[in-house]
């Protein structure tokens, strides 16, 4: 099987880089940023699970295949999350009854 | 197609008996069929198993159709036919039209037409079928031990707080099966994107298989949504959790949004396969390419992807915000069109074809006529102002039943006429075939034919009773209900003769493309003795061949296709 | 080829590893989106519910323990350091050194759960749990406290999936520690070590959302 081999140090990289967002993400909750705060945490998250998909999984050394594979799955976990929102926000526009 | 050639001349050889070497006659015992990895053993599992799941789901159709009979409630209390209803529509859903034509077709015929000695998880594939056994007989146990009543949709707050019936069992049993489709689903694309012969490329890949990997699409993305939807309910029903509970301020709406997520794609999951089979039959009956084949190709694609965006059409008056609903009968128009393509290209397939009516092309013609009415009174249904009035209304049990029975059925029946000689290496007797043809196209449209004019008029759906002035009407639908029952009766009949005292079949006796037509009818276990390399497109008939029935001049057939 | 098909690890419908080995992690992708969508129902939930009730989901979160939240969070991203390194090692051939780590990520997720075990247990104890005996009245307003049971809900749903996923994943890495041992596997066929090493990652990516979702909101919270 032709694989790429990483090394030690590429390993160790990922995880430290990890242990420092998880530090931030814990920070930046004790900080009050008003609306920002849970953007914030999820672009913390997703820096965090992309890494791991990416050098973890391998997707970074992987086929296109693959890459699509893994963006299929957020895209539809967008448009399931996204369209079921998009019914409850509206529901209170212009002499709708509200919730 | 060199190896096609040999391998059919070949196998030409023997078509005077059935082959001793097949699949079928390998092995014997009950053992060697219940622990068989070979796709083809365990597709004639889902077959007989789901045979018997359509006759239980017909006969609670059948019971209702007899309430129905008389405007009064004369057979039963309103709680049994909410029961019989709903167990009719658990049962034909889940354990029927779910896995009906990727089970047992795509099952069997996948790897034969790309070429492989199997799917790629064979193990896999038997467990999906176990799993499959285990989330039906709970159904079974759920039907026996007191039945289910909520509709096959199990809204909340009835089925999570008010409900007396088995619904706990029920949702654990299709939670249980939904993974037997997901199984089904990961093995199809994995089988698709790796195990094809060398030379078959995408854009020569029969439509049958491209249909599948739409479905594959569908069934992993959809699935999961409906298993944790259904965890949830019995979470909610069974420890006192609160997911969709409005008295904690819970959205009883947001459990349609999750169920439809996956119920909408769901249909498409059943009615994908089936154009797949459309496609293959009608380009061999009209002895022509398809038209389009790359329109039908990504028509299923597109089916697929915008499946997942329409679900919100099932919650029109459901207190769903307007604005909502009017994307999503936006987007329930769009995805007409992809649909629309592929009866264009069927006609237009037709067009000039040489046709002639076995009884495969007999329900291949029906289904595009049937499915022609189903899609476009969708239409109407996703039509914002329209659905205030048809809302649940017999218009929409007639809507469905003419895409489900008129479309997913008669396809069905199209797939099993048509790949009975290679599954079972006998003909079946074609005139009889013809004529439950016939009766099913009869009884079916007298059947849910005055449905749509029932809905049209206002009675609604799931009651045991209803107003007199509807009862004309609902004895034509009875009555052609009975009829249906007897067209789906006579099939069973000479299927099973046939196993014994069919004619036996050559490999090719429709002379179809293809090569699961390359190989001996029944094929042996490993399917090809060595890999096929395909060098042609599918569907490459010739424009001038003639057909020449299986039946009539069986040695003719076998000459011309030596030429 | 010759050589390669008589592999005792390839399976006969396969042509050779390479289209084995390609067959297999694709499945275990297309498990992975299914599991995805999986999750995604609950979180679907988790974000509408929060947006309406965000009052109730703040003062219930202040209710879950940060260091034990945020220490899992270390051991669970540690587990997956170790669960890349035994692919790296039998990349290089080294067996003993693929069984060391396998067991090293048995031993961080067997932590995790026994934290997590603490958790469920001090939430029962405080009637943090949805059911009969749920009372959330010494901290959320009475006209709240109903949302606070979504919120525990969900929480005890999400946490609880995840959970089952890591016991479903121990119980491979058992099997496939046990596997290794008996000389199934080498640098040429360790499909089986990269399959396992796709899920436990994913396992992880859930609990990293999970973690700031669950654990970290409504810290600066004051009421109103």
């Amino acid at each position: 099987m032709s694989h790429n081999i990483s090394s030690l140090g590429y390993y160790l990289r990922v995880f430290a880089t990890l242990l420092i967002l998880t530090a931030a993400t814990v920070g930046a909750a004790f900080i009050d940023f008003g609306a920002f705060s849970t953007p914030i945490a999820m672009t913390i998250a997703m820096t965090k699970g992309l890494l791991v998909v990416l050098f973890f999984m391998h997707v970074w050394h992987s086929k296109k295949l693959t890459w699509l594979f893994a963006a299929a799955g957020f895209l539809w976990l967008v448009i399931l999350i996204g369209m079921t929102f998009g019914d409850i926000v509206s529901r209170g526009w212009q002499g709708q009854p509200a919730l | 197609m060199s190896s096609q050639q040999t391998a059919s001349s070949a196998a030409l050889g023997k078509a005077d008996s059935v082959p001793q070497d097949s699949y079928i006659s390998n092995e014997y015992g009950i053992k060697s069929w219940l622990l068989t990895l070979d796709h083809k053993r365990i597709a004639i599992l889902y077959l007989i198993s789901m045979t018997a799941f359509f006759f239980l789901g017909g006969a609670f159709a059948v019971a209702i159709r007899l309430e129905l009979l008389t405007p009064h409630g004369d057979l039963m209390e309103a709680e049994t036919y909410n029961k019989f209803f709903t167990q009719h529509g658990m049962v034909m859903v889940f354990f029927f039209l779910l896995p009906s034509i990727p089970a047992v077709f795509g099952n069997f015929l996948l790897p034969l037409m790309l070429g492989a000695k199997d799917l790629a998880f064979p193990r896999l594939n038997l467990l999906s079928w176990y799993i499959f056994m285990i989330g039906g007989i709970l159904a079974l146990y759920a039907i026996i031990t007191g039945g289910v009543d909520t509709g096959w949709t199990f809204y909340t707050p009835y089925s999570s707080t008010y409900a007396n019936s088995q619904v706990m069992v029920a949702g654990i049993a299709l939670f249980i099966t939904g993974f037997s489709s997901i199984l089904t689903g990961l093995n199809f694309l994995v089988t698709i994107h790796r195990m094809r012969a060398p030379g078959l490329t995408w854009f020569r890949l029969p439509l049958f298989v491209w249909a599948h990997y739409a479905t594959s699409v569908i069934m992993l993305l959809g699935t999961p949504v409906l298993a944790i939807t259904i965890l949830m309910l019995a979470l909610e029903r069974g420890f006192g959790m609160g997911f969709f509970d409005p008295k904690l301020g819970g959205d009883p709406i947001l459990f349609q949004h999750l169920f439809w997520f996956y119920s909408h794609p769901a249909v498409y999951i059943m009615i994908l396969p089936a154009m797949g089979v459309i496609s293959e039959v009608i380009s061999c009956f009209a002895r022509k390419r398809v038209f389009g084949y790359h329109f039908i190709a990504f028509s299923s694609m597109a089916i697929a992807v915008l499946g997942f965006l329409v679900w919100g059409h099932h919650l029109f008056v459901s207190g769903q915000s307007a604005y909502a609903g009017m994307v999503f009968s936006f987007l329930s128009m769009v995805v007409a069109i992809p649909s629309a393509v592929k009866v264009f290209n069927w006609s237009a397939t037709l067009f000039k074809g040489s046709i002639s009516l076995q009884t495969p092309m007999l329900y291949c013609l029906g289904f595009i006529g049937l499915f022609t009415i189903g899609g476009l009174t969708g239409l109407f249904l996703a039509t914002l102002s329209v659905d205030v009035h048809l809302h649940d209304t017999y218009f929409v049990v007639a809507h469905f039943h003419y895409v489900m029975v008129g479309g997913v059925v008669m396809a069905y029946m199209a797939a099993i006429h048509f790949w009975w000689p290679k599954i079972t290496g006998r003909m079946y007797p074609e005139m009889a075939a013809r004529f439950s043809a016939i009766v099913i196209f009869i009884g079916f449209n007298l059947t849910f034919f005055p449905q749509f004019l029932l809905g049209y008029l206002g009675m609604p759906r799931r009651y045991h009773v209803y107003p007199d002035e509807f009862q004309v009407l609902n004895v034509f639908s009875t009555a052609g209900a009975s009829i249906l029952g007897i067209g789906y009766l006579i099939p069973m009949v000479y299927f099973v003769w046939s196993l014994w005292w069919g004619k036996p079949a050559s490999s090719n006796p429709w002379q179809a493309k293809g090569l699961e037509w390359t190989i001996a009818s029944p094929p042996s276990p490993h399917n090809f003795e060595q890999i096929p390399v395909v060098t042609e497109e599918a569907y490459a008939y010739a424009s001038d061949a003639q057909f020449v029935s299986a039946f009539d001049t069986d040695d003719q057939a076998k000459q011309s296709s030596h030429v | 080829m010759s050589e390669l098909t008589s592999n005792p690890g390839l399976a006969h419908h396969f042509e050779d590893l390479e289209q084995q080995h390609e067959s297999m992690t694709l499945g275990m992708w297309a498990f992975l989106i299914t599991e995805v969508m999986f999750f995604g129902g609950l979180f679907t939930l988790y974000a509408i519910y929060r947006w309406q009730y965000p009052d109730a989901f703040s003062e219930s979160s202040n209710k879950l323990s940060v260091l034990q939240g945020a220490g899992n969070t270390v051991v669970l991203i540690g587990s997956s350091l170790t669960m890349a390194l035994s692919i790296w090692r039998a990349q290089h051939g080294d067996m003993r050194g693929t069984v060391r780590y396998l067991v090293a990520t048995l031993l961080l997720g067997s932590v995790f759960l026994v934290v997590k075990g603490f958790e469920y247990s001090h939430k029962f104890h405080d009637h943090l749990v949805p059911g009969a005996h749920f009372d959330v009245s010494q901290f959320l307003m009475p006209e709240t406290q109903a949302h606070g049971a979504l919120f525990f809900s969900l929480y005890f749903a999400m946490t609880g999936m995840h959970a089952l996923h890591m016991v479903i994943g121990m119980v491979a890495l058992l099997i496939l520690i046990k596997r290794v041992r008996r000389g199934r596997y080498s640098a040429e066929n360790y499909s089986a070590l990269e399959l396992m090493g796709l899920y436990w990652h994913f396992v992880d990516i859930v609990w990293i959302f999970l973690f700031p979702l669950l654990y970290l909101i409504g810290r600066t919270w004051t009421p109103a």
